[in-house]
């Protein structure tokens, strides 16, 4: 699609959007800031009518703030509590603008999503129990660039999904909207219902484009009806069903359907993985109209160009990882060191730190009751402030875990041959690196039949180093061994409440199954499976292949347990260091 | 919300839908779990299960749902206030609480009540979520989200029973039982294991495949959003009937009997998937009686052994490096194996 076309059609969404905010979910805006985004933006405020609330959420919102709390201002004043509206609250009826959406905490996100779906919010805070009204669109103003996503649950509930990346400022010309279309469609909007075959069609379309999500047919229907009513339409017609099917299923299409089946009217919808036998059945379907089917879904394709497909699936194999286990280490929370995250009622020992303000907050209103206890008890001059243990806050703080990096070193007679030595001092120089950050590393070498840990987790480099200068070589290559081997102990580091990395430098030519028998189709079998099972950990991997032919042997495993891919003969040990540090950060 | 959607019109998910039946007839089978695909219907149960549920009888007034017929189970309240005459009861709905993601630990225990403090000076205790939630069901949405300081405190008050509260020279104590469901998407992080345990039952929920169930429960979310009212009164039929097999399944509850074989049969299962303790065991055995009750059979046959296997044991598998099958499939590949 051309920029001009990209841009009329996310100006379509964003009326689309105006008709029914909370009912089509929201927008899913992914562009860099810029005039484009800022007058898409601007264009949606003028849709929307003046009195609708546009509530902005910044990224690093507290709970309190976002869901509501005890006013405690309003309540020292009154004399009773008093509870303060949170965000999700006070959006209820307009737009929330998420900013920066792909680094929404997970905790924030799972309170705007929670409160998408239930239209209120549920306080349980601050010795208040309340249930607020909270019934909005979402805008997620989405800046990632490469593999930064917003989070799947917060896509999956936006109805239209958007790409302005692509698009110049002189593509993004300013419509004039009709402001009075658009209310007049508000208003025309509870009487447009889909009928049977419409819903049915929607369905059949996100199941041919590999949509797993029943989301997603329910918000095009949505859309389907927001644009019929903003046509003038007195139903909805194919036309709207096809902008539905363009705005809402193209942009989370997973594979394409066979061209040949959209052309042959008659044919059941190409069969996903294996549903052949349910789809297949001649009378399971009969009542959809097969023309209105193939008419959505070659609206949804055309929107598709192919090699964006390509890039999503390998896009969605990396994000269904665990998102946490990137860079240097997961997050987890301390009371010790890291970034502030929070407070949290507790006990002050163990170098715990105290949060001053949030304390007296929590003392504040017990006062009265504490000082009128204490005269009643005969106490004469009382302190100005009375506080007591429970109002103790204590500041938590967010930090990165420490990261364990687990060389799996392949030292086998083949791989010696070749290039044990180079390797070695690839590893030594990412040792070195480890070591300055801190890092814990660990080192598994296997060989003849089997695996053997040389050197447990540790921070002392110079016992890695002399671990690694004693690696002797030769014998045959247990990989399966290995990269079991890998996996207990990436699990074991993990319930250490660390975060494993797996560094495998081998040749990639199994030829030692699991059992210690020799051969290498049945060891190429065992070495496939260990490496589905280190993919299924959902630790970060990355495979050096130390052939002199990088070959698909290597390529092969890579791919089988998630890894990625370094080929060594392209790199000596100083880039090649670089390159797996580029990779885990 | 006004309405929510009756469980009957749910979709398939029949996995999911039988756990929450046989923890409403039986509590003791203790909770359900539910994880799986995002939009799969997973909330939608839970809160549909609350609406189903028949009505309890309680002690007018209580503030920890006591229930009158068992006097030895009694807060300190209802024990006062038993002594200075008979209790009147009442017929209440069976509490589901919401343990939202946010909530503060003051709230989920009880904690000193602020307006009474604040106008009238007086220290009075108010209680939490957890004392709502006595003798029902605790939800939690997103459980593997849940912040750990709040799981820890679950953990210690779903293993006693019993809410002990400290504050301000308060002290109180009162009954905490309830079942605990969860739901969650593994995308987002794992449960941690001792919360894991907890859950008598876990589920895993799919997305529907089959083209004719996706385009049923589209329709069907359809119409419930677009004429909520209508589409409620029209399963009603169906609602009563389900909650009418609850009440009988609990009345007969007692009465099915468990042939010493079969018990034989759920030990020989545990042990040949190396679950971990006792409760594997006893949770297998109650929740197959109460399967059995739900489809009033009298006795407990390997057939509801089978069929509830799954749900009772995945979630209690040690990991096993050497084999990469799902836990799903080792249970299969164990009641082949046992029970032929």
């Amino acid at each position: 699609m051309t920029g001009a076309a990209i841009w009329s059609d996310a100006v379509t969404a964003l009326q689309l959007f105006a008709v029914d905010p909370s009912g089509t979910g929201g927008v899913l805006l992914r562009s860099r800031s810029g005039p484009v985004r800022d007058r898409w933006l601007a264009m949606l405020r003028t849709a929307l009518p003046p009195s609708c609330n546009v509530k902005h959420l910044p990224l690093n919102i507290a709970d309190g703030r976002l869901l509501g709390g005890l006013d405690l201002n309003a309540t020292l004043l009154a004399g009773r509590p008093v509870a303060e509206r949170g965000l999700l609250a006070e959006a209820d009826g307009g737009v929330l603008i998420l900013a920066m959406a792909e680094r929404l905490s997970a905790a924030t996100t799972v309170h705007v999503t929670a409160a998408m779906d239930a239209g209120e919010t549920i306080v349980e805070r601050d010795g208040l129990s309340l249930r607020m009204p909270a019934r909005f669109g979402v805008v997620a103003l989405d800046e990632g660039a490469d593999d930064e996503f917003t989070s799947a649950s917060l896509r999956d509930r936006l109805a239209v999904h958007l790409d302005l990346n692509a698009i110049g400022v002189r593509d993004a010309e300013e419509f004039a909207l009709d402001t009075r279309e658009i209310s007049a469609a508000r208003a025309k909007l509870p009487t447009l219902k889909a009928d049977g075959a419409q819903v049915e069609a929607l369905c059949t379309a996100a199941t041919a484009l590999g949509i797993t999500s029943l989301r997603a047919p329910l918000l095009a229907l949505r859309i389907a009806c927001a644009a019929a009513a903003l046509a003038g339409h007195s139903k909805v017609d194919q036309g709207d069903l096809a902008l539905a099917a363009r705005l809402v299923l193209a942009p989370r299409a997973l594979v394409l359907p066979p061209a040949d089946e959209a052309a042959q009217p008659g044919q059941p919808p190409p069969p996903i993985e294996d549903e052949a036998d349910e789809s297949g059945g001649e009378d399971q379907t009969p009542d959809i109209d097969r023309a209105l089917d193939e008419i959505i879904l070659a609206a949804a394709q055309a929107a598709i160009p192919p090699d964006v497909l390509a890039a999503l699936r390998a896009g969605s194999a990396r994000r269904s990882r665990s998102r946490s286990s990137g860079k240097a280490g997961a997050l987890q929370k301390s009371n010790k060191r890291g970034r502030p995250a929070g407070v949290l009622s507790g006990e002050l020992r163990a170098g715990a730190k105290l949060s001053v303000i949030e304390t007296l907050r929590a003392a504040a209103p017990w006062q009265p009751l504490r000082r009128r206890e204490m005269t009643g008890a005969g106490a004469r001059s009382l302190p100005r402030i009375l506080i007591r243990k429970d109002d103790f806050r204590i500041l938590r703080f967010r930090q990165r875990t420490e990261t364990v990096t687990i060389f799996l070193v392949d030292a086998s007679g083949s791989a010696a041959l070749h290039r044990l030595a180079e390797a070695k001092g690839a590893v030594e120089l990412l040792l070195a690196d480890c070591y300055i950050r801190r890092d814990q590393v660990a080192l598994i070498s296997f060989r003849g039949s089997a695996a053997e840990l040389l050197l447990p987790p540790t921070r002392s480099l110079a016992r890695a180093k002399r671990a690694l200068a004693g690696l002797p070589g030769g014998g045959g290559t247990p990989l399966a061994a290995g990269l079991d081997a890998a996996f207990v102990l990436a699990d074991l580091v993990r319930r250490k409440g660390q975060t494993p990395t797996v560094i495998v430098l081998t040749d990639g030519r199994a030829n030692i199954a699991r059992d210690g028998g020799q051969g290498r189709p049945r060891a190429e079998d065992d070495a496939m499976s260990a490496a589905r099972q280190l993919r299924g950990a959902g630790v970060d991997i990355v495979l050096v292949d130390t052939s002199p032919r990088p070959g698909i042997s290597g390529e092969a495993i890579a791919k089988e347990m998630g890894a990625r891919y370094l080929p060594l003969p392209h790199a000596d040990a100083a880039t090649l260091s670089k390159a797996v540090l580029a990779s885990v950060g | 919300m006004a309405t929510t959607f009756p469980f009957s019109a749910i979709v398939g998910q029949d996995e999911m839908k039988l756990a929450l039946l046989i923890a409403a007839v039986d509590p003791k089978v203790g909770g359900v779990l539910a994880f799986g695909d995002r939009g799969s219907g997973k909330s939608t149960a839970v809160r549909a299960l609350a609406a189903l549920l028949p009505k309890m009888k309680v002690v007018a007034a209580c503030r920890y749902n006591c229930d009158p017929d068992r006097p030895a189970e009694f807060c300190e309240d209802c024990r006062i206030r038993a002594t200075k005459g008979r209790l009147k009861s009442a017929q209440v709905p069976v509490p589901v609480v919401d343990l939202p993601l946010g909530a503060t630990e003051d709230r989920v225990v009880g904690a000193l009540d602020l307006e009474r403090a604040l106008a009238r000076g007086e220290k009075a205790f108010e209680p939490g979520l957890l004392a709502r939630a006595h003798r029902g069901f605790l939800y939690i949405d997103e459980a593997n989200l849940l912040e750990d300081h709040l799981v820890d405190l679950l953990l210690d008050v779903a293993a006693s029973g019993e809410n002990v509260v400290e504050r301000e020279g308060l002290s109180i104590r009162h009954p905490a039982r309830f079942v605990l469901v969860g739901t969650g998407n593994p995308e987002e992080g794992e449960l941690r294991p001792q919360l894991l345990d907890r859950f008598g039952m876990s589920v895993e929920v799919k997305t529907p495949d089959n083209l004719a169930d996706r385009i049923e429960v589209v329709r069907r979310r359809d119409a419930f959003e677009s004429d909520s009212e209508a589409f409620v009164a029209n399963w009603a039929k169906d609602e009563v009937k389900l909650r009418k097999k609850i009440i009988g399944a609990r009345e007969k509850l007692s009465s099915v009997s468990v042939p010493d074989v079969t018990l034989e049969r759920a030990a020989k299962l545990c042990m040949a998937l190396g679950t971990d303790g006792l409760r594997g065991e006893l949770t297998l055995m109650r929740a197959a009686r109460a399967l059995a009750a739900l489809e009033g059979a009298k006795t407990v046959t390997d057939d509801h052994l089978r069929r509830i296997a799954p749900s009772a044991l995945r979630h209690r598998l040690r990991r096993n490096p050497l084999d990469d099958a799902g836990s799903s499939v080792r249970v299969d590949r164990a009641i082949s194996e046992v029970l032929g």
